[in-house]
């Protein structure tokens, strides 16, 4: 009746297991007797859980992004403060049993559930505004992307507290993952939780690619558009492209593990290698998806904050698109050891160093686009010059891996993890925080402090070097990643330096989170305008926050940094009346959806085989009963935009 | 929201995927070329495939060939989608996708067959060595 | 109204340059997502590729698969195209009746190309060459039943759309779905074209 699923799945045995989900189940009542308390079910309902709007989508996206990051961080503080205890005759206080799924949830849940939705959240907001489109392509496929994201997260934060999580690392190779090695349901919840937000994530990369191509505003050809949209075109481009190859080596995983079938088993012919070929076709653009976006953000902050227009506009673009072009020819460096030979190892080898010169010629242009401007140090340029100077140094030590040889010696030692986590944090992290302390005033109509923002990025910074520059050393001197214990007492002192770096961290998203919570008291001194850093595209020309419809009057755009333009005509304000404005209606569709996709998923990793053909036969009927209804728009009278307009003025 | 009419025109875009702008009567033409080409072609991969007179190399670079311009029948005939200065989108989507997919089955086999060769299990190098 | 072709992708009344059409953003969109598709079935042709020699000394496809039966398959899955275009052109000039017969003809051609596939299956694993047996047959089961998951959702999905047709007529809603619909037949049909080729002709014969 309930497959493999009994009470012996909660770890009552675990205390700190069970700490952890005695606090989090005590949160998330209090949230729920507070909003119960306010009375804004209704509210919630109809304003965020069934919105179609972009820009909410976003925000919940980010919202989503930055809870993670405290579970991803959580797990990553332990794993220090185990390295830093289980010297020699120390034992720590994670066994290796419990440590492995520590490290394997760090990494899902950093890349997956933390680094995915913040890039996709930022540029669901930002790209329909940039390109003055009213919303994205398709607003309801956007609710359901965001929700089948939310599902994979909870599905992976149940694995907590009912049963286990997967004890493989962030890629789950085989054979270790296969069900000789993991009878267990940990890789099961990886599996599944990945692969309902891998559905969302491949949707969203359809709909922003649609959008970017087709809904620009009239007159605003490719060659005009922003360059965080030309990053987000790229970025949804190989989300396009590299998905697909996750889910199908996904599935053929699950298949093993469900089916009995022999691809990546040790016996039958199996092959395990395929899995780790195939995974890093997925998981080379994948890093590239993530950070060509924050190379977006990067080019709009310089340019806004230095008072320039962006140094390079054609040769930023080529490089994006030869970026995005090469990623795909790369993926073999992630496993040269793996025994491919000279030839193989040589021809990825090069094109791993090639990539790095398109990555050199934006750092110039940005530094150019620096160069004779009248610079403003605020937040959002000091974690972008903070990741220019920790990007550059991870891009390095990239290069250096690149080379085989080289590699042979540094391969999943600790000079690979801080690597990955220099190019990772350094870009992606820092890139993600500089936009949203860019457009959240955008978002929200008032400024973050600036002052704790500032504290904050201090506290990444220097938390981030103390943390990650040892383990270069360490890498060096021969400690391999993901060890809960070593004899070497001469790694001691490096390891403390990491965890106090770590602590810095940590106080920096407190420090974020008080920013968030200060600001919020705050808001009416920190009030901003539509245009509060006097900024360059269109985005800026709106309310803050835009209204639903984004526009009043669809932009007609005449060139790059379309906005900026605008400002300097001083264009007299168009006095024709306001037309009606068609919207798309809410949609509880990506709600329902992803509800039967955790029971689904749930079902599944449990072997609860009626829940999960229930979850499917809801879907199917979910998407019969949601098509029922053709009249999926309503119409906001000119009346009604009128009335806003002249509520809200902005200078456009 | 996201367009400016509210009625989708009665024939649709030149530029649709899947959608033709010309006029009816050569619609049909289109379609039945496509599906006699389409025909032959098959009946021919489906004759050659067996011949033992041919290289085997050869009987597989002629059906290569054949399913390749099959696939150009399908896309050009009951796709739509062709050189017209309109589709220039949907054919550059297209070519990035068929770019991919040469990448990953081909970069695989060559990657996985290098890989075979060089991780032998080693009962059977030594098999091999008897 | 008459229908001027020249103009057929700009509506005439509104001035000045436009967005698209529903149609054409839904369409393109719907292609975009296709494509990913080939990019999910490229990954399965190359496990098929780099798997098709592990039979773990049990049977290869020479023994296994038969042409006869795959071409059988070819032919409706290729009629079943045509059909479809042929629904596509009555769309086109609303003649409801050509429509409903031309996809009713696509939906049966898809239930007997799943039948016989169906049945190829049930014989293999009846005689214990499941896809449990070896690397191959799992790579082979795979890769012909995602294809057979997608046909079987497409007829499913026409189902739905002909209740709607004929409760509805031509709505530009079940206009744009048609369209959804037949773009994926026919790169269905492209799939296939790959499968019958490598799985059962080179798979089978070399």
């Amino acid at each position: 009746m309930f497959g493999k699923l009994t009470l012996s799945a909660i770890p009552l045995d675990q205390p700190i297991i069970m700490g952890t989900c005695i606090v989090l189940i005590l949160g998330i009542l209090a949230v729920l007797a507070l909003i119960t308390y306010k009375r804004k079910w209704g509210w919630l309902w109809t304003e965020w859980i069934t919105t179609v709007d972009h820009k909410r989508i976003g925000i919940m996206y980010t919202l989503l992004a930055l809870v993670m990051l405290l579970r991803g961080f959580s797990d990553a503080i332990m794993m220090r403060s185990q390295q830093a205890l289980a010297s020699s005759n120390g034992h720590g206080f994670l066994p290796p049993e419990h440590y492995n799924q520590v490290f394997s949830a760090h990494g899902t849940i950093m890349i997956f559930f933390m680094a995915m939705p913040f890039v996709v959240g930022l540029m669901n907001f930002v790209v329909p505004l940039q390109i003055g489109a009213r919303d994205v392509a398709f607003p309801v496929l956007n609710s359901v992307s965001f929700w089948l994201t939310a599902a994979g997260a909870l599905l992976i934060n149940l694995s907590l507290g009912i049963g286990e999580f997967a004890r493989t690392g962030w890629l789950a190779y085989p054979p270790l993952s296969e069900l000789p090695f993991s009878p267990g349901v940990g890789v099961d919840y990886y599996l599944w939780s990945l692969q309902i937000s891998g559905v969302g994530t491949l949707l969203s990369g359809v709909n922003l690619l649609t959008t970017i191509l087709k809904l620009r505003a009239p007159g605003m050809r490719m060659s005009m558009m922003p360059v965080f949209t030309w990053t987000a075109l790229a970025s949804n481009m190989l989300i396009v492209a590299a998905f697909p190859i996750l889910t199908a080596t996904f599935a053929m995983l699950l298949l093993d593990r469900y089916l009995g079938t022999h691809f990546f088993t040790n016996e039958g012919g199996g092959n395990p290698m395929m899995y780790i070929n195939l995974i890093w076709t997925w998981g080379h653009p994948e890093v590239y998806i993530l950070i060509l976006p924050p190379f977006g953000v990067f080019s709009e902050v310089i340019a806004t904050f230095s008072r320039k227009p962006l140094f390079g506009y054609r040769s930023m673009v080529v490089a994006t698109m030869v970026i995005t072009l090469l990623a795909f020819t790369t993926w073999l460096h992630h496993f040269f050891t793996m025994g491919s030979g000279a030839d193989v190892n040589g021809f990825f080898g090069i094109t791993t160093m090639v990539i790095a010169i398109p990555t050199g010629v934006k750092i110039f242009n940005w530094l150019f686009t620096m160069y004779g401007g009248r610079i403003r140090f605020t937040s959002p340029v000091l974690w972008t010059i903070g990741f220019m100077v920790t990007f550059t140094i991870g891009g390095m030590t990239g290069v250096l891996m690149a080379v085989p040889p080289a590699d042979f010696v540094l391969h999943n030692s600790l000079f690979l993890v801080a690597h990955f986590h220099n190019v990772i944090i350094g870009g992606v992290v820092f890139g993600c925080f500089a936009g949203l302390t860019y457009w959240f005033p955008k978002a929200f109509g008032f400024r973050l402090h600036e002052g704790l923002g500032k504290a904050a990025f201090w506290c990444w910074l220097v938390g981030f070097y103390l943390a990650f520059m040892p383990l270069y050393i360490l890498g060096f001197m021969g400690m391999t990643r993901r060890m809960n214990h070593y004899d070497d007492p001469s790694w001691l002192p490096f390891l403390l330096v990491a965890e106090g770096g770590a602590v810095l961290i940590l106080v920096g998203i407190l420090l974020q989170a008080f920013q968030l919570v200060w600001s919020i008291k705050k808001r009416h001194a920190l009030r901003a305008g539509a245009d509060p850093w006097d900024g360059r595209t269109l985005e800026w020309s709106t309310a803050s926050p835009p209204p639903p419809y984004n526009f009043a009057r669809v932009p007609q755009v005449e060139g790059l940094d379309a906005y900026w333009e605008v400002k300097q005509e001083v264009v007299a304000a168009s006095r024709e009346p306001y037309e009606a404005i068609e919207m798309p209606r809410n949609s509880g569709l990506g709600f329902f959806v992803s509800f039967f996709a955790v029971i689904g998923g749930f079902g599944m990793i449990w072997h609860i085989w009626w829940m999960g053909i229930l979850a499917l036969v809801a879907f199917f009927a979910l998407i019969v009963w949601s098509s029922w209804d053709e009249n999926d728009e309503f119409e906001l009278s000119a009346t009604e935009v009128t009335l806003f307009e002249r509520a809200n003025p902005h200078a456009a | 929201m996201t367009t400016q009419q509210r009625h989708d025109p009665r024939r649709g875009d030149a530029s649709t995927p899947g959608l033709e702008g010309r006029q009816a009567h050569g619609s049909l033409r289109g379609y039945i070329v496509g599906y006699v080409s389409a025909g032959a072609l098959t009946v021919a991969a489906f004759a050659i495939a067996p011949s033992t007179s041919m290289a085997p190399f050869s009987v597989v670079a002629a059906l290569v060939v054949l399913a390749i311009a099959q696939m150009l029948v399908h896309l050009i005939f009951f796709l739509h989608i062709n050189t017209a200065p309109a589709q220039k989108t949907n054919v550059m989507a297209f070519a990035a996708a068929m770019l991919i997919i040469a990448i990953v089955v081909i970069g695989s086999i060559w990657i996985m067959g290098h890989l075979n060769r060089n991780m032998l299990p080693m009962e059977h190098l030594m098999q091999m060595q008897r | 109204m008459s229908i001027d072709v020249a103009s057929l992708d700009m509506p005439s009344e509104e001035s000045g340059p436009q967005l698209p059409s529903r149609q054409h953003v839904t369409g393109f969109g719907f292609y975009v997502y296709l494509l990913s598709d080939g990019i999910l079935f490229a990954a399965l042709f190359a496990a098929f590729a780099v798997l098709r020699t592990a039979t773990d000394g049990g049977p290869d496809g020479h023994v296994l698969f038969s042409a006869r039966n795959a071409f059988i398959e070819t032919a409706c899955l290729l009629t079943s195209s045509f059909t479809c275009g042929i629904a596509m052109l009555a769309c086109d000039r609303r003649n409801k009746f050509v429509a409903l017969i031309g996809f009713l003809v696509t939906a049966v051609l898809g239930v007997v190309f799943l039948t016989l596939e169906i049945r190829e299956f049930a014989d293999l694993i009846a005689k214990g060459y499941g896809p449990d047996r070896s690397a191959f047959l799992s790579s082979f089961f795979a890769l012909v039943s995602t294809h057979g998951l997608h046909v079987t959702c497409g007829i499913l999905w026409l189902g739905v759309l002909l209740v709607q047709f004929l409760l509805r007529g031509f709505t530009p809603a079940i206009q744009r779905r048609f369209l959804c619909f037949s773009l994926f037949w026919h790169v269905l049909d492209v799939v296939w074209i790959g499968v019958f080729t490598f799985v059962y002709l080179v798979g089978g014969y070399l």
